[in-house]
């Protein structure tokens, strides 16, 4: 299958205020994605998955290495979905801003392609001129999955998309999430520290740790005879073994 | 604006808009000449002719306030457009960008910022000069820093929530970002700002026509009343009373208006 995303020996650092030296955050992390993969990137907080993603995105610096992005017009979802909406505009203005910005389309054109995919997110069309701060989280995270769809990605980066929601609500994100993969091949980086649910949701995953990528594999493979002493002490954190 | 529907604002509100609206009348009618002076009602007090009496040259004080009202909310007006304009610029500017620019527009602020308004205007009509277009300019230079203060800082905060972010991933531009998404999520802040700053210019105008460097004679500004009353206080306080009362309300209603909006962004 067709490779969409190819990272190789990447190496990423962070200035400290008052310090000299340089934090070093990512050191030699090659991973590569295939069209329509779900791949899960899973570790501790602060082992650099969110850095990762940033750096895919061209969002920070990178010191070393190489990053080769086939995916037409990548897209993420952000953790927060209480931050990652513009409070001061309608759910509408939202959504149709990455059609303004990458299209011609006519305001009458643009509200129909809204409607759309209002409806692939599962929501009703009466929400569209509401502002963010009269949903609730789980409708915000959906507003945030539409605005990445508007743009019509091959590869979506969902930043620990659910961590910020209710149980309920993170198993519909998720299954929305899921849904729109299968019916548009839809590649997805799903960034978690929850095994529990990369077990279920990715084809592949890959454990980091301070870093650097200690081990990777296909989820019942890694989960029934991890190699990495890590990865069995998150595996059993999570409850699964 | 519906959440504005508080007691504070809709008083700021009618306060001001009395306010404007005897300016208004001013433009096409004024009871008398506002310049015309009459020997005759010289010094003489309140009447049916003159409703708020006659200063020591026989002009219409009601007359004269009138004139005087419109000179103080122009100059109020542009002093704080052209703070507000050119600090939203830089401030803006400022704090999306950071790293050299900031710190450069930023050290000039502060300099800047280190003198009293008041104080920086003096120094700006000593330059330029008197007359109402030097002190308009001089008040709104003095403006400046505070503004680009504010929404340098508000402009930080935004820049770090992801719907910035996202807006980059988008393909936004800068000029963008900062205009159409971050801008309208400072603007209650601001709004309140401009508010507190109308009410500095009317109060930093009254004080330099009250020194004698605002606006010029025969002009009316109501700074510009109540310095020429000062010598009067006593043999005719109506003089005095009027103009300063004028300036209580604008800057009442102003001062309403800001507590008001800042009420509606605490709900």
């Amino acid at each position: 299958m067709e490779e969409i995303l190819k990272v190789e020996k990447l190496n990423v650092s962070f200035a400290q205020s008052l310090k000299k030296n340089r934090k070093q955050v990512l050191t030699d992390v090659s991973l590569s994605m295939k069209k329509g993969e779900i791949l899960g990137l899973a570790g501790e907080s602060g082992s650099g998955k969110t850095t990762i993603a940033k750096a895919i995105l061209g969002m920070i610096p990178i010191d070393q290495g190489t990053i080769t992005c086939n995916a037409r017009t990548p897209q993420m979802v952000f953790q927060d979905p209480y931050s990652s909406l513009n409070p001061a505009k309608t759910v509408s203005w939202i959504l149709q801003e990455p059609l303004r910005m990458k299209t011609k389309e006519t305001a009458a054109g643009r509200v129909e392609k809204v409607k759309s995919v209002l409806h692939q997110i599962g929501l009703e069309e009466n929400l569209m001129n509401r502002k963010p701060s009269e949903l609730s989280g789980g409708q915000r995270q959906r507003i945030c999955i539409g605005t990445a769809l508007m743009s019509e990605p091959e590869l979506l980066i969902a930043d620990e998309p659910v961590s910020a929601l209710d149980v309920t609500i993170q198993a519909q994100v998720l299954q929305l999430l899921k849904s729109i993969h299968e019916k548009k091949q839809l590649a997805i980086l799903f960034i978690s520290h929850d095994l529990r649910t990369m077990y279920q949701f990715c084809d592949r995953i890959v454990i980091l740790r301070n870093g650097q990528i200690v081990e990777e594999g296909k989820p019942s493979t890694l989960y029934a005879s991890p190699k990495e002493e890590y990865t069995r002490l998150l595996l059993q954190s999570a409850g699964i073994r | 604006m519906k959440k504005y529907k508080n007691f504070n604002f809709i008083m700021g509100v009618i306060l001001t808009g009395l306010v404007v609206l005897i300016a208004i009348i001013g433009c096409f009618y004024t009871p008398y000449d506002p310049d015309a002076m009459d020997a005759v009602a010289k010094n003489s007090g309140i009447s049916m002719d003159h409703w708020m009496g006659c200063d020591n040259f026989g002009r219409d004080i009601f007359s004269r306030i009138m004139e005087g009202i419109r000179n103080t909310f122009l100059i109020s007006l542009f002093t704080v457009a052209i703070g507000t304009i050119v600090g939203v610029l830089i401030g803006a500017v400022t704090g999306y960008f950071g790293g050299w620019l900031d710190e450069i527009l930023m050290r000039i602020n502060d300099a800047l910022f280190a003198f009293p308004s008041v104080l920086l205007a003096l120094v700006v009509i000593s330059l330029l000069g008197t007359g109402m277009f030097r002190v308009t300019l001089a008040l709104g230079i003095a403006f400046i820093p505070s503004f680009a203060r504010i929404v340098r800082s508000e402009i930080k905060k935004q820049v770090t929530q992801d719907y910035v972010e996202s807006a980059k991933l988008m393909g936004a531009g800068n000029f963008r970002i900062i205009f159409v998404h971050i801008l309208p999520n400072i603007l209650p802040v601001l709004l309140s700002s401009i508010m507190i700053g109308f009410n500095n210019a009317v109060l930093a105008e009254a004080g330099l026509s009250y020194l004698g460097i605002g606006v010029q004679p025969p002009d009316a500004s109501l700074g510009r009343m109540l310095s020429e009353a000062q010598s009067f206080l006593f043999s005719m306080p109506w003089y005095a009373l009027f103009p300063g009362t004028v300036i209580v309300i604008m800057v009442l209603g102003f001062a309403l208006m800001a507590e008001g909006i800042t009420q509606a962004q605490m709900k």
